[in-house]
């Protein structure tokens, strides 16, 4: 089977332009949602306490919001279903840091009468530990881009390292986006889904990459604009169908995974289309801007190329003891 | 025509395929021998804590040992002092007899990290930096050994406590199923088990209900509750005779009246003290605290050798063996203050794995037949690689002991999806050749070859990614970056090796029939 013709070459740059348009949208309106609403901090990074209850039959919200609040403590709770109509889950700010008697014996205690119900979890992460997950957080995502920009520097030069970031803050950018208008708590399990997704991202970016600096070795031409056309051409089957397969098992991750995997599931749902889409349309175009020259590139490789035979001919000469 | 047949790459393949099938065996089959994969707490249910350490109280309590050891000394040897007080982290008192301050002095000098100022006979003691330092790293690490020694002895299956970083103690108790037995062992863990034997102020008991803290502290007093009722007080001398550093043994007894009690024993030392004390101040009340609490204040009748004692106050019988648990492993130097508290019921850690074993199998199925459907042959090829890379992934994690968590399941999900991309870039590759006009072992070599940047540049930086989640990520986080890290590294040796073998051995075949729809799924025949 097969969906792409064999040899098409699409004209991909000549088109950039409503690209480019949509991709400043799609940035612009993530961010003005991020400024009005914020992140949604979970209790990983906020601190508080999160109470998980199982009722038999539908639980009784309204009754257990009246009975919780008794306790002034709880009286900004928020208590939303979970999953299904049984389980809710109760959350709130504070914490206490006694070991004894921990929050959710009290919030057991006052829920007493509300119906047959089993606690099924609690978590409870004190400020300190939640101001400390937060620094941590944002500092693995800063030292995972800047090994990733040295390493792409390595392996191909600075502005495919420079192009690939910054299709990785496109992608970034709207999946946050996403974040925040499905309301999805951010807890360690969001960070890791925008880890994931920051090398899927890459990962989708340096075929297309891969293929270019291949193509500017091999081909006679000096044409930017063919060289990224032929490329993004030749890899688009590929890119296409790689993520096809890795978003089938999101979507299955995403939709029968549970309800605790669910924000993960759906942050790598959307990185996943909008990561394919920016490898295409965003990353490449960006090379251009960037003034990548051909020219300049194959100079540098062929000079490359000769110290390397040169090297290989001493190398031969002292072997054979001529030296 | 090339020769096919066994190759080395098959061997390599077939090998991995023989350690994945082996090493993961146990953990499908649930034998008795062999490393299996552990289930983490919120698959299996259970409790985590991570635990701080009230340092400063460390502080204190040294001071206050300090005091009970210079009262000791002075009264043995009749040296008369007054105003003996604690002030936080200050201790300070006043010499009677001048004529002593030689003895004295000596004997303070001997006590390590102390820092000694001294106006007249008005001394002002207390510890310098390195001591303080000592005192709270030692204070640590006794809470660790404290916590492990109470929770061994409280019978759970697998309980693990650890130091975590400069402050932190890291406690997970897996065998834990209901919120009464996950209650009792909070309580164990964080009782503080402090036992004292002070002296009642006889000059002052009977203002126990009408002295403000303040006041009583001017006296070098506290006022303490009774452990029966919070409202019955006794009134104290703050420096205790002696503590609970001394015993060498508690077990739960029964007294007359067959209420469960503790019994207690005092090392040599701790008997000496006892038994020089109880025979100095025949008539006077003794009073047993534990915590904070007055168990109890009898008159003391006769001098009491032996160093042994009892302590009841209407104990149930569970308390009293977890109050003798407590009591055996040691005193809690300093008490320890919950940062953060994960605790799975094991019914949701069932659905847990439940709902991530129906995804996790649902999207490999969408990934096994779209390949077949996708490929053809070369498709069959890729899901041998990809059921050889899940065995495998499984077999490491279970050489190294490593945890499955509900983040690590969705790793393996998605490294289900990310193992077939290498397979994907190289049939597109393959195909590309094919199309090109080259032969099919020629295709198939320089296909290989041609994908192989690609494929490397693409698996180092997730693998980056994951590597720098496993540094800086915490309990299932890292069980996520364990399995994608892995599942990657193992697609390196399945899907671009162990692939290769399996075309190498069938090229004649390939060769002869040339029927590249099944093969490889696109049409036409080749050269």
């Amino acid at each position: 089977m097969q969906i792409f013709s064999k040899d098409k070459t699409y004209n991909f740059m000549g088109k950039s332009l409503p690209f480019i348009i949509l991709s400043i949208l799609m940035i612009l309106s993530s961010y003005i949602i991020l400024g009005s609403k914020g992140l949604n901090y979970g209790i990983d990074f906020s601190g508080g306490t999160i109470v998980q209850v199982k009722y038999e039959g539908p639980a009784p919200i309204d009754k257990m919001r009246e009975q919780i609040s008794v306790d002034k403590m709880f009286a900004n709770a928020s208590i939303t279903e979970f999953g299904s109509p049984d389980e809710v889950v109760i959350r709130f700010m504070s914490s206490s840091d006694s070991v004894q008697e921990d929050l959710g014996d009290i919030v057991t205690e006052l829920l007493q009468g509300t119906g047959s119900f089993e606690v099924r979890r609690v978590d409870i992460v004190g400020p300190k530990v939640g101001g400390e997950l937060r620094e941590k957080g944002i500092m693995a995502m800063v030292i995972s881009i800047i090994a990733i920009l040295i390493y792409i520097t390595i392996r191909f030069e600075w502005r495919f390292a420079v192009a690939s970031i910054l299709a990785l803050v496109h992608d970034i950018s709207i999946a946050i986006g996403a974040i925040v208008l499905f309301n999805v708590d951010v807890n360690l399990d969001i960070l890791a889904a925008l880890l994931t997704l920051l090398g899927y991202s890459l990962n989708d970016t340096i075929i297309v990459f891969d293929r270019i600096r291949e193509e500017v070795k091999n081909s006679k031409s000096f044409d930017l604009f063919e060289i990224i056309n032929f490329s993004i051409s030749k890899t688009l089957s590929r890119t296409l169908l790689t993520s096809l397969t890795t978003f089938f098992v999101v979507l299955t991750l995403w939709a029968f995974g549970g309800e605790i995997i669910h924000g993960f599931g759906l942050t790598l749902l959307v990185g996943i289309l909008v990561g394919t889409y920016s490898s295409i349309f965003v990353a490449s175009p960006m090379l251009k801007w960037l003034k990548f020259s051909v020219e300049d590139y194959k100079k540098k490789e062929s000079i490359k190329e000769k110290r390397k035979i040169e090297k290989e001919k001493m190398r031969a000469q002292y072997e054979q003891g001529v030296v | 025509m090339s020769k096919g047949g066994l190759n080395y790459r098959l061997v390599i393949f077939f090998l991995a395929i023989v350690f994945g099938l082996g090493l993961s065996a146990p953990t499908f089959l649930q034998t008795e021998k062999g490393a299996k994969i552990a289930l983490g707490l919120d698959l299996q249910g259970g409790l985590y804590m991570l635990l701080g350490v009230k340092t400063d109280e460390a502080i204190k309590s040294k001071i206050k040992s300090i005091a009970s050891s210079i009262k000791f000394f002075t009264d043995d040897n009749d040296i008369i002092i007054d105003d003996l007080k604690i002030n936080k982290e200050r201790l300070s008192l006043t010499l009677v007899d001048p004529d002593e301050e030689k003895n004295l002095d000596e004997m303070l000098k001997k006590i390590p990290g102390l820092v000694l100022e001294k106006e007249n006979l008005n001394y002002d003691l207390s510890l310098n930096e390195i001591e303080k330092e000592a005192t709270k790293q030692y204070a640590i690490n006794q809470a660790v050994e404290t916590i492990r020694n109470r929770l061994d002895q409280f019978g759970l299956a697998e309980p693990n406590v650890a130091r975590q970083g400069e402050d932190k103690i890291l406690v997970e108790l897996p065998g834990i199923k209901t919120g009464e037995e996950e209650q009792r062992a909070r309580e164990l863990i964080a009782k503080a088990a402090h036992l004292q034997m002070m002296t009642v102020d006889e000059l002052r008991s009977d203002r126990a209900y009408d002295m403000s803290a303040a006041e009583a502290a001017e006296y070098g007093d506290v006022i303490l509750e009774d452990a029966r009722s919070n409202k019955m007080k006794h009134v104290l001398k703050e420096v205790p005779i002696l503590d609970g550093s001394m015993l060498t043994d508690a077990k739960v007894g029964f007294d007359q009246m067959n209420q469960p009690v503790i019994n207690f024993s005092l090392n040599s030392e701790g008997a000496k003290i006892f038994g020089d004390f109880t025979g100095k101040n025949v008539g006077t009340h003794l009073a047993i605290v534990l915590d904070n609490k007055v168990y109890s204040a009898p008159v003391i009748r006769e001098r009491i050798g032996g160093g042994s004692g009892q302590i009841s106050g209407g104990f149930s019988m569970e308390e009293a063996s977890d109050v003798a648990i407590a009591l055996r492993s040691g005193a809690l130097l300093a008490p320890v203050k919950l940062l953060e508290k994960r605790s799975v019921g094991p019914s949701l850690g069932a659905d847990s794995i439940r709902s991530s074993m129906i995804a996790l199998a649902l999207g490999f199925l969408l990934v096994v037949i779209f390949m077949v459907v996708y490929y053809g042959f070369a498709g069959i090829i890729a899901n041998i690689a990809l059921v050889a890379n899940l065995f495998i992934v499984l077999a490491v994690m279970a050489l190294f002991g490593a945890t499955l968590t509900l983040p690590g399941m969705a790793g393996i999900v998605l490294t289900v999806g990310m193992a077939v991309d290498a397979n994907v870039i190289i049939n597109e590759r393959i195909r590309e050749l094919f199309r090109q006009g080259k032969s099919i072992q020629k295709a198939i070599e320089k296909g290989y070859d041609n994908a192989m940047s690609a494929i490397l540049d693409a698996n180092i930086t997730t693998l980056l990614a994951a590597v720098v989640l496993y540094a800086y990520g915490t309990g299932p986080i890292k069980g996520f970056a364990v399995t994608m890290s892995i599942g990657i590294l193992a697609s390196m040796l399945t899907a671009i090796l162990g692939t290769h073998g399996i075309y190498q051995y069938f090229m004649p075949h390939i060769e002869k029939s040339k029927n590249l729809s099944l093969w490889f799924g696109i049409k036409g025949g080749a050269k």
